[in-house]
C-alpha cells in the first residue's frame, strides 16, 4: 500500500524502482566496500559480494530536477532519455543493444536530487559497461531530430504517470503548494507546457553543465575485485577532465505561516488525502537526533502490519481504506513528513483527516511504548539482513545515501542511531513538528466518469495549481 | 508500476554454469518438496503453492480463491489477526499470501537464527493448518475489496486488463474477474469449503531455500503439511475447461483519459507447450527484449508514440495469454495501432532475421546468471518447477533448449499460436 500511496514520490525515467526507503544502512560495510577518488574528482565505490557471478554498475550524477530553472522543468529527466541515443562513436540505440547482447539489462532514473544510470550484467561484461558508460559521460551526440522524437516519448510518460493518475496529480499539486521558493515545487518529469516548449539546446546545455566526472560517482556491486574495478575506472572514466560546475544556490523555503489547502478534481472513485508538514532533514549524522526520531515515528505509524495505521485506522476503527506515512531524512533539499490515505466506505475525507490528526495527537499527549520501538528496531535489522539477498538493493542503498551527502561509511551508524531513539524523543518530535502552521493539505475530489467526454487540455487540468 | 521488460521473469530461467543443486522428495504427508541448501546468508525462504487460483473460483463467486488465500492470516484456532501480525513483526519475519489464475501461494521469509526461524515456521504452520476465516474480518475485507474494485473501474489500465481477459476468454474461468457483485456474495462457508477442498497436502508444492540442512528441510516440509486438510478427492485440480479461441474483433471502451490504453492478443500458450522455447526466443525480438525489441524500436524510438510498449506470453496450466500492450495519446491511437499491426504481421510472416535470432539467444543464454543470483529468484524457480512438473534440471537444460531454436521453429510456433483470425484488440479511452 505504501508503494501506491507514494507512487509519485519518484519519477524514474524508464521505470520505477523503489519509494525512498525509510531507513538506509548496511551490514559490515567497511569490510566489503571500498572507495577511491580519481584525479578528475570521480569517486568510485565498490561493494564486493561474491555470492553469484553477476554485477551491478551504476553512475550517479549529482544533478536532478532541483537543479533546473523555471521554464525548463523536466530537462534533467529528458536528458536521461537522450543518454540512450548515440555518442561520437556509438550509433543511436547501440548502447541498449550492447548491454542486451552481454546478457544484461539496463535502465536509468531521475529524482529531485540526482540522475542515475545502471546496468546489471554477468561479471565478464563489466569492463565493456564501464567503457560504454564513461563514453556517454563526455561524448553524447544530441541531434534536433532525436530530441524531437524523444520529447514525445517523455510527454507520453507524463500522460501515463501523472495526467491520468489522480494520486500523482495530488502529489504534484501538493508540492507545488507546499514549496514556493524551493525548487522541490516543480515536478521531476516537468510541467507539460515546459516539455512542449523544450528545445534540444536546453538538453544540450544541461548535459554540458552537469555531466562531468567531478559531479558524479560510480557504484559497482557484485562479484568483483575492487582493485580491478579501480583500474578499469582509471582507464575509462579517468580519461575525462574535471570541469567547473554551475553555482548551486540554496533557494531555501521561507518559513510557512499557516495551513495551505488545495483540491484536485479528477475522474476517480475514492477520495484521497495527502498531508505534509515541514520537517528537518538529516544534516549532521553525529549531532542530529530529530531526523532519527522522525524516521522511527513514521515506522511505528505505518512501517509494518502491526503498526498504528493498519491496526487502528484500517482494521479496528475502519476509518481508512488505506493509510500511510512517509518521511525521507536523506535529501539534498528540504523535506516533509507525509501522511496519506483513502477514507473507508461511508467515511468522508474530512473524517479521515480528523482521524489522522487524532493519531498524531495521541502520540503528542500519550507518547509511544517501548514495545512499539522495539518492533521498529527488529524490523530495521531484519530488513538489513534481507537486503543482502539483492545486489541491486545494496547498490541503491549506497547510491541514494551518497546522493544526499551521507557516506556509505556511515550506513551502519544510521542503523545504530535508529536503535538509540527513545520514546521521549519520538513524542518530542511529534509535538514540535505537527503544527497547523506548517501543514499543507491536498485532497482528491473524485469526479464521475463521463464516458462520452473528451479530456480537457493539459493546461486546464492544472487549474488546481496554486499561485 | 510498469515493468518495462515484459519477459515474465517466472517464464524462463537458466544457467551458464552448472545449476544449483535442487533436491526433491515427497514428504510423508504427500506434499512435493523442492529444496536448495544455501548457506551464504542467515535467511530461510519457504513457499507453499496449491492448485487454488481464481480458475477454481465458483462460477458466480469470483474472488473466493483470492479471499481464501489472503484470509489465511486473519486468524487461527489460537490467535487472532492482531496477534498474528504482532508475532510476525516481533520475529522480523515476512509472511505473504497471493493467488493468480492457477494457484494460491503462501510465502515466508525469516531469519535463520533458531528462535526466529522456529517461531516463524510455527506461525506458518498454524496459518496453513488451522485458519478460522473469522466473519468479522471477512466482512471488513469484503467492504475494502468492493471499494478497491469500484475504484479500479475508473482506472484505464485496470479497465483494460479486465476487459481484455473477458474478451479473449469468453465463458472461461480465465476470463472472469472479481466484481463488487461477486464479492458481495462470498460467505465464510465458501472460504472454508474452498480451503478444505484445495489446500490438501498431496497437491501442495513446498519450496525451500536457505540456511538449513536437508534433514532440517525434510522436517520443516513435513511439519508444515502434516495437518493440512485431507482435500476433496473429487477435484483433481486440473479440471479447467479447454479454451475456445475468440474470433478476431475490436472492443472500444469510453473513458476520459488523455491516453488510449491498448491491448492486442489472444490465448496462446500452456506451460507444458512444446513450443515454449520457440515462442520465448521469438518474442524477445518481437516485443519482449525491452529496448532492443522491434515493437519498441518502431513505436517508441522511431515515432515517439509511446513510453511503454511490449509483448509477452504468460504461460498457464491452460493456454495463457499472448499480449501486446501500449498507451498512447488518444488522438494517435489508430496510427500507433497500425504500426503495431504491421510489426506483428511482418514478424508472423518472416520471423526474426539471423542477427535478431542470434542476439535473442545471446541475451537469454548469457543473461541467465542474472535470473538466479538471489535466494528470492531461485525460490521462484523451485515453485515454477514444482507446480508445473518441470524437470529438476530445467535450469541446466535451458541454454541448450534456447540454443537449439531455429528461425523456422520461431515462425512455425508463432503461426501455430498467434493466428491473425483470433486476435482481439481492446482500446480503453478510444475516440
Amino acid at each position: 500500500m505504501k508503494k501506491f500511496l507514494f507512487a509519485a514520490s519518484f519519477t524514474l525515467a524508464f521505470f520505477a524502482v523503489l519509494p525512498a526507503p525509510s531507513f538506509a544502512a548496511n551490514e559490515a560495510a567497511d569490510e566489503t566496500t571500498f572507495e577511491k577518488t580519481l584525479a578528475n574528482g570521480l569517486r568510485v565505490i565498490v561493494k564486493e559480494d561474491h555470492r553469484a557471478p553477476t554485477v551491478v554498475h551504476m553512475v550517479w550524477y549529482r544533478a536532478g530536477a532541483m537543479d533546473e530553472k523555471d521554464g525548463t522543468s523536466g530537462v534533467a529527466h529528458a536528458l536521461e532519455h537522450l543518454m540512450f541515443k548515440g555518442t561520437k562513436t556509438l550509433k543511436a540505440g547501440e548502447f541498449n543493444k550492447r548491454v542486451a547482447e552481454a546478457g544484461g539489462r539496463d535502465n536509468a532514473f531521475t529524482s529531485l536530487d540526482y540522475t542515475a544510470y545502471f546496468q546489471i550484467v554477468p561479471k565478464a561484461a563489466l569492463p565493456e559497461m564501464m567503457q560504454l558508460e564513461a563514453d556517454r559521460m563526455a561524448n553524447l551526440l544530441l541531434t534536433p531530430e532525436e530530441f524531437a522524437s524523444e520529447i514525445q516519448v517523455v510527454m507520453e510518460e507524463r500522460r501515463l504517470r501523472t495526467e491520468d493518475n489522480p494520486e500523482a496529480r495530488v502529489y504534484e499539486s501538493l508540492h507545488a503548494a507546499a514549496f514556493t521558493a524551493h525548487p522541490y515545487r516543480r515536478p521531476i518529469i516537468g510541467w507539460m507546457d515546459d516539455l512542449k516548449n523544450m528545445t534540444w539546446q536546453d538538453a544540450r546545455d544541461w548535459y554540458r553543465a552537469w555531466y562531468a566526472p567531478n559531479n558524479a560517482y560510480v557504484v559497482v556491486a557484485g562479484d568483483v575485485d575492487h582493485q580491478t574495478v579501480f583500474k578499469l575506472a582509471e582507464q575509462t572514466y579517468g580519461k575525462h577532465k574535471a570541469q567547473p560546475l554551475p553555482p548551486r544556490k540554496p533557494q531555501n523555503e521561507p518559513q510557512q505561516q499557516g495551513t495551505r489547502r488545495i483540491t484536485v478534481k479528477a475522474p476517480a472513485q475514492l477520495p484521497y488525502i495527502l498531508m505534509a508538514w515541514k520537517a528537518p532533514k538529516l544534516a549532521d549524522i553525529d549531532q542530529d537526533r530529530e531526523p532519527y526520531a522522525l524516521q522511527v515515528l513514521s515506522a511505528l505509524l505505518d512501517g509494518n502490519d502491526a503498526a498504528r495505521f493498519p491496526k487502528r485506522l484500517v482494521r479496528s476503527e475502519k476509518l481508512a481504506q488505506s493509510a500511510g506515512s512517509g518521511y525521507d531524512a536523506t535529501v539534498r533539499g528540504e523535506t516533509m513528513f507525509l501522511l496519506a490515505g483513502q477514507p473507508a466506505a461511508g467515511k468522508t475525507v474530512a473524517e479521515l483527516e480528523t482521524a489522522l490528526q487524532a493519531e498524531m495527537r495521541r502520540i503528542q499527549e500519550e507518547g509511544v511504548t517501548e514495545e512499539e520501538l522495539k518492533r521498529v528496531k527488529t524490523q530495521t535489522i531484519a530488513a538489513q539482513v534481507y537486503k543482502r539477498d539483492s545486489l541491486m538493493a545494496q547498490a541503491m542503498e549506497i547510491g541514494q545515501s551518497e546522493a544526499s551527502g551521507v557516506s556509505w561509511r556511515d550506513l551502519d551508524k544510521l542503523i545504530d542511531k535508529i536503535r538509540s531513539v527513545t520514546p521521549a524523543e519520538v513524542q518530542s518530535v511529534a509535538k514540535k513538528y505537527f503544527t497547523d502552521d506548517t501543514l499543507t493539505v491536498a485532497v482528491l475530489d473524485p469526479q464521475p466518469i463521463d464516458k462520452t467526454a473528451k479530456p480537457k487540455s493539459a493546461q486546464s487540468e492544472f487549474a488546481a495549481r496554486p499561485h | 508500476m510498469r515493468v518495462l521488460f515484459a519477459l515474465l521473469i517466472a517464464t524462463f530461467a537458466g544457467l551458464v554454469q552448472a545449476g544449483p543443486q535442487i533436491q526433491h522428495w515427497v514428504a510423508p504427508s504427500g506434499a512435493k518438496v523442492y529444496f536448495v541448501e544455501s548457506r551464504s546468508l542467515p535467511i530461510l525462504d519457504v513457499q507453499l503453492d496449491f492448485v487454488a487460483g481464481s480458475g477454481q473460483d465458483p462460477a458466480d463467486k469470483s474472488g473466493v480463491a483470492s479471499f481464501t488465500a489472503s484470509l489465511l492470516e486473519a486468524g487461527t484456532d489460537k490467535m487472532d489477526e492482531e496477534q498474528i501480525s504482532e508475532r510476525l513483526v516481533d520475529l522480523g519475519a515476512r509472511l505473504s499470501t497471493s493467488s493468480d489464475h492457477d494457484k494460491a501461494s503462501v510465502n515466508l521469509r525469516t531469519l535463520a537464527s533458531t528462535e526466529e526461524k522456529n517461531g516463524a515456521l510455527e506461525l506458518l504452520r498454524a496459518v496453513l493448518s488451522a485458519p478460522t476465516f473469522p466473519d468479522t474480518v471477512l466482512a471488513r475485507e469484503k467492504t475494502r475489496t468492493i471499494e478497491a474494485l469500484k475504484d479500479a473501474e475508473t482506472r484505464p489500465g485496470s479497465i483494460l486488463s479486465k476487459q481484455f481477459a473477458a474478451a479473449i476468454y469468453p465463458g472461461h474461468p480465465y476470463g472472469r474477474t472479481a466484481t463488487p457483485e461477486s464479492v458481495a456474495q462470498i460467505t465464510r462457508d465458501d472460504l472454508t469449503a474452498f480451503y478444505q477442498a484445495r489446500y490438501a497436502a498431496p497437491r501442495a508444492v513446498v519450496s525451500i531455500i536457505g540456511d538449513v540442512s536437508r534433514a532440517e528441510a525434510e522436517e520443516i516440509a513435513q511439519q508444515l503439511t502434516a495437518a493440512l486438510p485431507t482435500g476433496n478427492t473429487g477435484n483433481t485440480g486440473t479440471e479447467l475447461p479447454p479454451i475456445t479461441l475468440p474470433q478476431r474483433n475490436t472492443l472500444k471502451v469510453a473513458h476520459p483519459a488523455t491516453q488510449s490504453h491498448i491491448a492486442v492478443g489472444l490465448p496462446a500458450m500452456k506451460r507444458s507447450e512444446p513450443d515454449y522455447f520457440a515462442l520465448l526466443v521469438g518474442n524477445y525480438t518481437l516485443g519482449g527484449g525491452g529496448f532492443v525489441s522491434r515493437l519498441m524500436k518502431e513505436v517508441r524510438e522511431k515515432r515517439g508514440f509511446a513510453y511503454s510498449i511490449s509483448s509477452y506470453f504468460a504461460p498457464r496450466v491452460q493456454a495463457g495469454p499472448f499480449e501486446i500492450s501500449l498507451q498512447t495519446k488518444r488522438e494517435q491511437a489508430q496510427e500507433a495501432l497500425k504500426v503495431v499491426e504491421e510489426v506483428l504481421n511482418t514478424f508472423l510472416t518472416k520471423g526474426p532475421t539471423p542477427q535478431e535470432l542470434a542476439a535473442a539467444k545471446k541475451n537469454l543464454i548469457d543473461g541467465q546468471a542474472l535470473r538466479i543470483d538471489s535466494n528470492a529468484k531461485l525460490l521462484g524457480y523451485l515453485s515454477l518447477i514444482g507446480f508445473h512438473g518441470l524437470p529438476l534440471d530445467y535450469l541446466d537444460q535451458f541454454p541448450r533448449k534456447v540454443e537449439a531454436i531455429t528461425k523456422d521453429d520461431v515462425k512455425a510456433a508463432f503461426q501455430r499460436h498467434v493466428k491473425s483470425e483470433n486476435l482481439v484488440t481492446v482500446i480503453v479511452a478510444a475516440d
